[in-house]
């Protein structure tokens, strides 16, 4: 089957509304703002992401070709981009040709039918879990659970993030925002015959995890997996990983059952070469992470027998039809902006909402899922959650101009609030600037504005219309005296008699 | 009623033919076919295993069995699987109990063992990365996961430099498995703890002569 293509080209619709854990309860200042009151959060997370720094920049910089293999893992992905629909084709046809059964989903609740469907048909009544965003983003545990079917997330962060029925707050660590301490007693509480006497040393609460999980790994008939990389040349999945639960899970099981947005799409086997450098330096900061498992379909006597793979749509297409927004499909998850972004090291990965945060969660959550699907939608705050610093871009392995993006996307939801009260204030004031006597009328009505700012001169509350402005930022209360005013009293006009002798002396001083 | 699929690729179609694309070329020029003498190919591999908590021995190929008998002696291992296409002269300085792999053995009798001996496909040097791909000689991926102990015995010829040189020597279809040191997480503080799910104890022996 191949889709003819009619008449004029269609927009493809956004994640729908309401489903899957692309969009918060809230704006991401309000979030922010109790977030940031949590010193044990930001003690965590400027811990953990000082050290990541630190070891990302020591192995990027033992590579003296770092540069030129950005250079190429973006031209890669730019060229899978342009080349998406015959590259999924191809997958596809690998895929099947080699055992496997590919499945297609429309968005995340067609995804989550789909896996359910594959699970019931097995007879089993749980699954072990590889860390996986495309589930997350979907809602898949949730939805498993609703059907009667228990999810065992087997990462140890996603297992600390799953015992403390928290969310996760980071790509790569989701249960960065949590310490040694507050981890042991997560273990204490909540995994059945734990010992008492653990301690909070992190190798022992490792061992704690692989003693719960080692019986689920044994017995559990059906693995869930997300997928880093789908080559479609050779029809070959991998997962990158490091504690060895990837390969429990791909390996032991009966049925494995890979959900992969379809933007994971690689186009050749060699593109690996390119990719298991960029990926590891730049997540964990390992010049290799510790397993990395590649599959091809079935192989008789080795893994599952049982292997279907659910290619995910869920808004990718509506961000590959902006032109410049597509570049966020260019992503490989490996963390790095999220490790370097002043905002999220003390806003916390929670503050977003959305299964993706960071910078790059700030520009491909509003492209999934969209940022108008609602009366303030809180995903129309995102753009917003970044002082543009530039750190994302200098970090990230294929070269996202996420700054840009940003501001591409402060356009778009400009645009699309077109007839705000805001936009209406700005063409106002425009209009007044153009005008010497309104203008300076309009600056002594400013100076009433003192009265609005507080002892420390900021006005945090403006009045609509301009509370848009002022929920996200204080505003300096306007000075006493405006410039023009200032000029016009005797104080003004001796300041700039003085400055104008200055620049005779100096003036003076050159010719000689 | 149109399928999933079609719905999918279609709207793919037309998000490409909204926002046009541009042409790429891909540069590659980054570092490719590189080669290292011996020496410095043995000195970096070893460095980087080492680095990452593995426990490395280096030996002749003749020395071999001495070597692979010292090393399970040394850890206590009394109980030990191997793939059915591992060379058996391997074993031969080993006097505990040695059990052949085959599919029809459920994982979870892997667990059983103290640990498992296999060959390797590739190694790379830079990132001290072994490759497994499940040829006679390396067997099943249950079989060097499950035990807590992997003995992996590495070709210095099959050692390349870097991640692209030893990526060629791949063959895409075989079930591949990288390891880089023993089971990790970083989990935690985002501080590297060896061992989890994986073998906990991870030794090389680097046969430099063949």
């Amino acid at each position: 089957m191949s889709s003819t293509f009619l008449g004029m080209p269609a927009t493809p619709p956004r994640s729908p509304y309401g489903t899957g854990n692309l969009r918060g309860d809230r704006k991401f200042p309000a979030a922010a703002h109790d977030e940031l009151r949590n010193e044990q959060l930001r003690r965590n997370l400027g811990k953990a992401t000082h050290t990541i720094r630190a070891k990302r920049l020591n192995v990027t910089g033992e590579l003296p070709d770092w540069e030129q293999l950005r250079d190429a893992g973006s031209a890669i992905k730019t060229d899978t981009m342009n080349r998406l629909p015959e590259l999924l084709e191809q997958l596809e046809q690998q895929v099947t040709e080699r055992g496997g059964t590919v499945h297609w989903a429309r968005d995340g609740v067609e995804a989550n039918e789909i896996v359910t469907r594959l699970v019931r048909a097995t007879g089993s009544t749980e699954v072990i879990k590889v860390k996986s965003m495309a589930t997350q983003e979907i809602g898949l545990n949730e939805h498993l659970e609703s059907a009667g079917i228990t999810p065992y997330e087997t990462d140890l962060a996603e297992l600390i993030v799953q015992l403390a029925h928290d969310k996760p707050s980071h790509i790569l660590v989701p249960a960065i925002h949590r310490n040694r301490d507050e981890i042991r007693q997560i273990f204490l509480k909540e995994i059945p015959g734990v010992d008492p006497r653990l301690d909070n040393v992190p190798a022992h609460l490792a061992a704690a995890a692989r003693a719960y999980l080692r019986e689920k790994f044994m017995t559990t008939k059906v693995a869930v997996s997300g997928a880093n990389f789908g080559i479609a040349e050779t029809g070959t999945l991998s997962v990158v990983e490091s504690e060895g639960n990837g390969r429990m899970c791909l390996t032991l099981p009966d049925t494995l059952i890979t959900v992969m947005g379809i933007e994971k799409v690689l186009p050749r086997y060699q593109d690996l070469e390119v990719f298991l450098q960029l990926l590891p330096r730049s997540s964990t900061g390992e010049r290799m992470n510790p397993y990395t498992s590649m599959w091809t379909g079935v192989t008789p006597g080795d893994g599952p027998q049982d292997f279907h793979l659910v290619l995910l749509d869920n808004g990718r297409t509506a961000a590959l039809a902006d032109r410049i927004g597509r570049e966020a499909l260019n992503c490989i998850r490996c963390s790095a902006c999220l490790n370097v972004c002043p905002v999220y090291e003390r806003a916390g990965g929670h503050a977003y909402g959305s299964t993706y945060p960071g910078p790059i969660g700030a520009v491909l959550t509003p492209q999934l899922a969209g940022m108008h699907a609602a009366k303030d939608d809180p995903n129309s705050s995102l753009p917003y959650a970044s002082s543009l610093c530039g750190a994302c871009f200098d970090a990230c392995p294929v070269k996202i101009d996420i700054p840009s993006l940003l501001v591409e996307l402060r356009h778009q939801h400009t645009e699309e609030s077109g007839t705000t009260a805001e936009k209406l204030a700005m063409k106002a004031a425009a209009g007044v600037m153009k005008r010497p006597k309104l203008f300076t009328a309009a600056q002594k009505a400013a100076e009433l504005g003192r009265v609005l700012g507080g002892r420390d001169g900021k006005i945090s509350h403006l009045p609509p219309p301009f509370n848009g402005w002022s929920d996200s930022r204080d505003t300096a209360a306007p000075p006493k005296q405006s410039f023009r005013s200032w000029l016009a009293s005797d104080e003004g006009a001796a300041t700039m008699r003085a400055a104008a002798d200055e620049y005779d002396r100096n003036q003076q001083e050159e010719e000689k | 009623m149109t399928t999933a699929r079609a719905t999918v690729l279609g709207r793919v179609r037309d998000a490409l033919a909204l926002a046009p694309t541009q042409d790429t070329t891909i540069p590659r020029d980054y570092r490719t076919g590189r080669t290292l003498p011996d020496d410095e190919r043995l000195a970096l591999f070893t460095d980087r295993l080492v680095d990452y908590k593995a426990k490395v021995h280096t030996c002749t190929a003749a020395r071999t069995a001495e070597v692979i008998a010292q090393v399970l002696d040394g850890l206590g291992a009394r109980r030990i699987g191997v793939p059915a296409g591992l060379d058996e002269q391997w074993l031969g300085a080993y006097d505990g109990d040695v059990q052949q792999d085959s599919a029809d053995i459920p994982a979870p009798r892997l667990d059983a063992l103290d640990g498992v001996v296999t060959a390797s496909a590739v190694g790379c040097a830079e990132t001290g990365t072994i490759f497994l791909d499940g040829s006679p000689d390396q067997g099943r991926r249950a079989l060097s996961l499950v035990p807590d102990l992997h003995v992996c015995v590495v070709d210095l010829s099959a050692v390349e430099v870097g991640v692209p040189e030893a990526v060629a020597r791949l063959v895409p279809e075989r079930p591949t498995t990288l390891i880089s040191g023993p089971s990790a997480t970083s989990d935690i503080e985002l501080e590297r703890v060896e061992g989890v799910h994986g073998p906990r104890t991870l030794v090389v022996v680097i046969r430099v002569d063949a």
